[in-house]
């Protein structure tokens, strides 16, 4: 595999060598073909009426952390990928070359991000995110797309979970977080198949492999607060959804409804999910829309809003608060997705002595950079990774120099991402889940 | 001379007004239709509440962080079309054809506002293209066809300005921009100008989004 990273203005290299693999099957005719299929059967309103307005005026470029993070290199522009990639498609009738496809997907998987920040930036409001999907899904059906997050998808069809999890190591897992919480909660349990449960908890895939903790002290919040839980032994108790990242909109439908329909089996009356964004955008705006629903068939609700409502009704009590000073992470996909940033803060207010705000936050807050499915591109796109969010090491330091020293990111992702750049940047602040501060400040 | 002005006032004026409109409304149909195929979330989460809050947050100057993080940019911006509409809509000699036409008529500016609107309108391009040109993700993202709109909107403001001063050869003027205002016209529904009435369409899908589905703010 290339080892070699770009530097910002050169000539870019292709760094994943499934893809190099995947093109070279292809013939130019193969390309075209199936560009101009997805653009006749897909290629909709949204997607002609984004390219017919852009006015290139580039109120957006400023909303991308790429290209903030990239001293303003012109090829990291939002609407600039979009020219890169659908704009050559659309211009050359499909019939593109090889290379044309290969930058094209190497933009659309490693250099965006679909954090939607953009959108929020662009006076039409045009959405690139989902213009790089549109290219994710062109590269998808050619067989074109990064080895690891392939991997990852080849996971969940053969599996229904992210991680190769077999289901015999998932009940192990469980009990085993079970046997070591009773060490510390005699009673505790770790439901399975109950069924009418009030919540049915559901996880990332990466939780049982490797942060089994978080299961752990999931349950002993569920303990503490007294809720009827339950979670399932069968394909379903994985949330997470890397298909909707690699353009298998097929995959997607489908993960989903094994998740919907465990929770809708077991009559559980709502769905709780553990801290992830990328799962609750699957589930809350994409999948249930591939499936048909409108909105969810279950109510979902993401762990930080579950953790709101549960100190708002005195369920959950902090017995002494968090002494070091915080800062808050907002998650794209919570935030931007589902607008959970004050109750994100109620949450933190409640549980720590000092709250520091980063600039810009809320909506504005800068994506880690690992979302969207990069991180899952895996080893070769790291540098370029944490080199394209030297913007979030700044806010970051900032942060850190008001005083932060713990910062909170209530997204699996958002961790591994915000990990490497406090790692490269040395960035003297560390990182924790909502869950870990109330792990250790709740009444247990 | 005199019978190409007359073209020029009569069918071809014509042709401008029945494509430009008729452009419209063919290419809304169209879209609104295929959205009905293909897109059926702008429809299934269309929220007109969401939809005017956003609208109206990128319509006031300044009202979304993104224009008051680029001052001069929306300042031009605003002024500039401002002004690309107000002119044509309100000028004196405009309203004039109308009355002799249809014998129709409403409020004008004053000569002096108009051409002072006007230069707005070409320092604006002038501001447009240079930016175009020196701002380097702007260079990179234009095409052609941004730098020929640019012309396009040029031309009538120009010929117009020039034939309302009376300088010489303004009766040449004059004709020129009839032609090029007809050719504009008949433009705008097929060229990225559309963008005149695409925008409230990506807005209301947009702040539907937003606004009703991730209970967000999109400004
Ligand atoms: S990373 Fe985010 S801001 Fe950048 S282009 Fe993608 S969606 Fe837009
Ligand atoms: S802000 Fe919107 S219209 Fe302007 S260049 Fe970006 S995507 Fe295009
Ligand atoms: S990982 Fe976190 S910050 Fe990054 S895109 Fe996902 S939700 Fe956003």
């Amino acid at each position: 595999m290339a080892t070699t990273e770009p530097k910002a203005n050169d000539e870019p290299i292709v760094l994943d060598d499934a893809i190099i693999e995947g093109a070279e099957k292809l013939s130019e005719e193969d390309i075209a073909q199936v560009i101009n299929d997805m653009i006749r059967t897909e290629g909709g309103a949204r997607f002609k009426a984004y390219l017919n307005t852009c006015m290139s005026c580039g109120y957006c470029s400023g909303a991308c952390h790429y290209y903030l993070s990239r001293d303003k290199e012109p090829r990291l522009a939002p609407a600039a990928k979009v020219k890169q990639t659908l704009g050559e498609f659309v211009r050359k009738k499909g019939r593109v070359s090889r290379e044309t496809l290969m930058r094209s997907c190497e933009i659309a998987f490693t250099d965006c991000n679909l954090c939607r920040r953009c959108m929020m930036y662009c006076p039409f409001g045009i959405d690139v995110a989902f213009l790089m999907l549109f290219v994710r899904r062109v590269c998808h059906k050619l067989g074109v797309v990064p080895r690891y997050i392939q991997d990852t998808a080849h996971s969940h069809s053969a599996t229904m979970n992210q991680m190769w999890v077999q289901e015999d190591e998932w009940i192990d897992t469980l009990q085993w977080q079970e046997d070591e919480a009773r060490d510390e909660i005699p009673d505790l349990r770790i439901p399975l198949e109950k069924e009418g449960a009030d919540v049915y908890y559901s996880v990332i895939g990466p939780e049982p492999k490797f942060r089994a903790q978080l299961i752990y002290q999931a349950a002993v919040l569920m303990h503490a607060a007294g809720i009827d839980w339950t979670m399932t032994e069968f394909p379903g108790w994985d949330n997470s959804d890397m298909c909707m990242y690699t353009g298998d909109i097929e995959m997607t439908a489908r993960l989903k409804k094994v998740h919907f329909e465990s929770a809708l089996r077991l009559r559980s009356k709502r769905i709780v999910m553990g801290e992830c964004g990328h799962a609750f955008r699957s589930v809350y705006d994409v999948g249930n829309r591939f499936l048909g629903w409108k909105m969810p068939p279950i109510e979902v609700v993401h762990a930080v809003a579950f953790y709101d409502e549960l100190l708002a009704e005195g369920r959950l009590k902090i017995a002494r608060k968090f002494e070091r000073p915080v800062t808050f992470h907002d998650p794209c996909n919570i935030v931007r997705g589902q607008g959970l940033h004050e109750k994100a803060r109620s949450v933190v207010r409640q549980s720590c002595e000092t709250f520091i705000e980063m600039e810009p936050n809320r909506e504005h807050n800068f994506c880690c950079c690992a979302g969207g499915g990069v991180i899952n591109c895996g080893p070769p796109y790291k540098n370029k990774r944490v080199k394209s969010n030297r913007v979030k090491a700044e806010q970051l330091m900032a942060a850190r120099e008001k005083g932060a020293e713990v910062v909170i990111a209530p997204c699996h992702n958002c961790h591994g991402g915000l990990e490497d750049i406090i790692h490269h940047y040395k960035i003297d602040i560390e990182i924790k889940f909502l869950i870990d501060i109330l792990f250790e400040c709740m009444e247990k | 001379m005199y019978d190409i002005y007359a073209l020029a006032r009569g069918p071809l004026a014509w042709g401008a007004f029945i494509v430009f409109f008729g452009g419209i409304i063919y290419r809304l149909a169209a879209i609104l239709l295929e959205a009905r195929k293909k897109d059926h979330v702008v429809y299934a989460y269309f929220s007109p509440y969401y939809a005017m809050r956003s609208m109206l947050h990128w319509i006031v100057p300044f009202g979304s962080r993104s224009m008051r993080q680029q001052p001069i940019l929306t300042t031009v911006t605003f002024a500039f079309h401002i002004c690309l509409i107000g002119v044509p809509l309100f000028l004196f000699a405009h309203i004039i054809l109308f009355k002799e036409s249809f014998d129709i008529s409403w409020w004008t500016l004053s000569g002096m506002a108009a051409q002072v609107m006007t230069v707005i309108v070409l320092l604006s391009c002038v501001y447009f293209f240079v930016r175009r040109i020196v701002q380097p993700d702007v260079r990179y993202l234009s095409s052609t066809a941004d730098y020929l709109i640019l012309l396009l909107v040029v031309l009538p403001f120009a010929t117009g300005f020039w034939a309302a001063r009376g300088w010489a050869g303004f009766e040449i003027a004059t004709l020129l921009h009839m032609l090029s205002g007809e050719l504009l016209l008949a433009l705008i529904p097929f060229t990225k100008l559309s963008h005149m009435f695409f925008f409230p369409l990506t807005r209301i899908y947009a702040g539907s989004e937003f606004g009703a589905v991730r209970n967000a703010k999109d400004w």
